[in-house]
């Protein structure tokens, strides 16, 4: 690993004046942009590690609508009685990103940042319709994924908490790559007053909504109305564990077993 | 930069770069060669450490991030010399055979304790599920799964 100056501030606004700082990254959980520097595919003049900043972190609910800081880690996601109560596919989904090692430093906001096209949350931040807060606006998650690893945050901008609103129903199903546990599709379903929507990770360069299937849903959110769904492989990826074909596939399974998984009754 | 934490107990201050890793720390700079390095990318969970009681990798921790907090290595697990001193996860592992060429072992050992401070009766599919990030390549894990069922057993007994 290059060397590097490192900071550890303890509030937003320090960490934004340092991140406006020639070549200075901010470091949340570590867990992608870490391995990446020991390979040298990233290398910042400075770190600002956000881990000491308590307004980043917590999770707090008033029943319409969860709020989650953006340092806040994928364990305490998934241990999380309120995420449980307001949206426990969410809950769900954190406890299964990576490994336990993984879930006890990665965070959701260094997640989204990185918006990784296999990653988990940008599904549900999708799919949810959820807002993100930054250090300088709100980004409707429509918005924010831009391709991938891109996203709307600009230079220097702290991604500071997202905000779910807690749908009538909603879950994830993904089909695991064997090793590394990303997905190679993951779908996440919410139903809400308004209608389905859908988000599929995996399967494409980013994140992206599938419009066929949200309009199928929205008429019967049920498993029998996607059953044997399955959508265009064109565009999709291909690598050595899944050719365009079985992710187009995977895509109607994996909706299918979202839904079911949705209409579950809470445990 | 200088950091201080504590490590298996007792206080360390110790200057770092920026970019040295808490495994590199642990066994380079302080010789605790039980934490072992085995893919150095966060997949293979022999680096694993408690760090404020929670397993973590520490090939892909910094250093400079464990200032203040504490950290527990497979050499703080022990109370002494001697299988009668082994924590009962070492000795789980011990009496089960939960390993063949050991280089696994101490991140199995660190992960399988934080697993069973948190399962108070744990189940096989559980136990298989938790070791999803450490990875033995001789075993085919029968006996480490059996050594972590009765390492949760014996430390949820108070033994």
């Amino acid at each position: 690993m290059r060397s590097f100056a490192y900071d550890r501030p303890a509030t937003i606004d320090r960490a934004v004046a340092l991140l406006a700082g020639e070549g200075a990254l901010a470091l949340a959980g570590g867990m992608t942009l870490l391995p990446t520097m020991k390979l040298r595919l990233s290398a910042p003049e400075a770190l600002v590690d956000l881990s000491s900043i308590a307004d980043l972190k917590g999770i707090a609910s008033d029943g319409k609508t969860l709020t989650i800081g953006a340092m806040t880690r994928h364990a305490d996601v998934a241990r999380s009685a309120e995420v449980a109560k307001a949206i426990p596919g969410l809950a769900r989904l954190a406890g299964r990103i990576g490994d336990p090692q993984v879930r006890n430093r990665g965070t959701l906001g260094g997640s989204l940042a990185n918006n990784d096209p296999a990653a988990d949350y940008p599904a549900a931040v999708l799919a949810l319709g959820a807002t993100l807060v930054t250090s300088r606006r709100e980004i409707a998650a429509d918005e924010f994924f831009r391709g991938m690893f891109e996203t709307a945050l600009e230079p220097g901008e702290l991604l500071t908490a997202v905000r779910f609103p807690v749908p009538y129903a909603a879950a994830y199903a993904k089909f695991p790559h064997p090793a590394s546990r990303f997905a190679l599709v993951g779908v996440f379903v919410a139903q809400f007053k308004a209608g389905v929507r859908v988000a599929v990770t995996g399967a494409a360069s980013s994140v992206f909504r599938c419009h066929p299937l949200e309009a199928r849903l929205s008429e019967n959110f049920a498993p029998e109305a996607v059953a044997g769904f399955t959508v265009d492989p064109k565009g999709l990826n291909s690598d050595i564990h899944a050719e365009p074909a079985f992710r187009a596939h995977l895509i109607g399974v994996m909706a299918r077993r979202a839904v079911a998984a949705a209409l579950q009754p809470a445990v | 930069m200088k950091i201080s934490f504590k490590l298996n107990g007792k206080p360390v201050d110790v200057d770092v770069e920026p970019s040295l890793l808490l495994s590199e720390l642990l066994r380079d700079k302080l010789d605790l060669t039980g934490t072992h390095v085995g893919c150095d990318t966060s997949q293979c969970g022999a680096c694993v450490v408690h760090l404020d009681d929670e397993s973590v990798k520490s090939c892909t921790i910094l250093a400079v991030s464990v200032d203040g907090r504490d950290v527990t290595t497979v050499e703080g697990l022990a109370l002494g010399e001697g299988i009668d001193r082994l924590h009962p996860m070492q000795r789980a592992f011990h009496e089960n055979h939960g390993l063949q060429c050991g280089f696994c072992t101490p991140g199995m050992l660190m992960s399988a304790i934080d697993f069973a401070k948190r399962h108070p009766k744990p189940t096989e599919h559980e136990v298989r599920q938790w070791l999803e990030g450490n990875i033995c390549r001789c075993t085919g894990y029968q006996n480490i799964v059996r050594s972590v069922l009765a390492g949760a057993a014996a430390m949820n007994a108070g033994n």
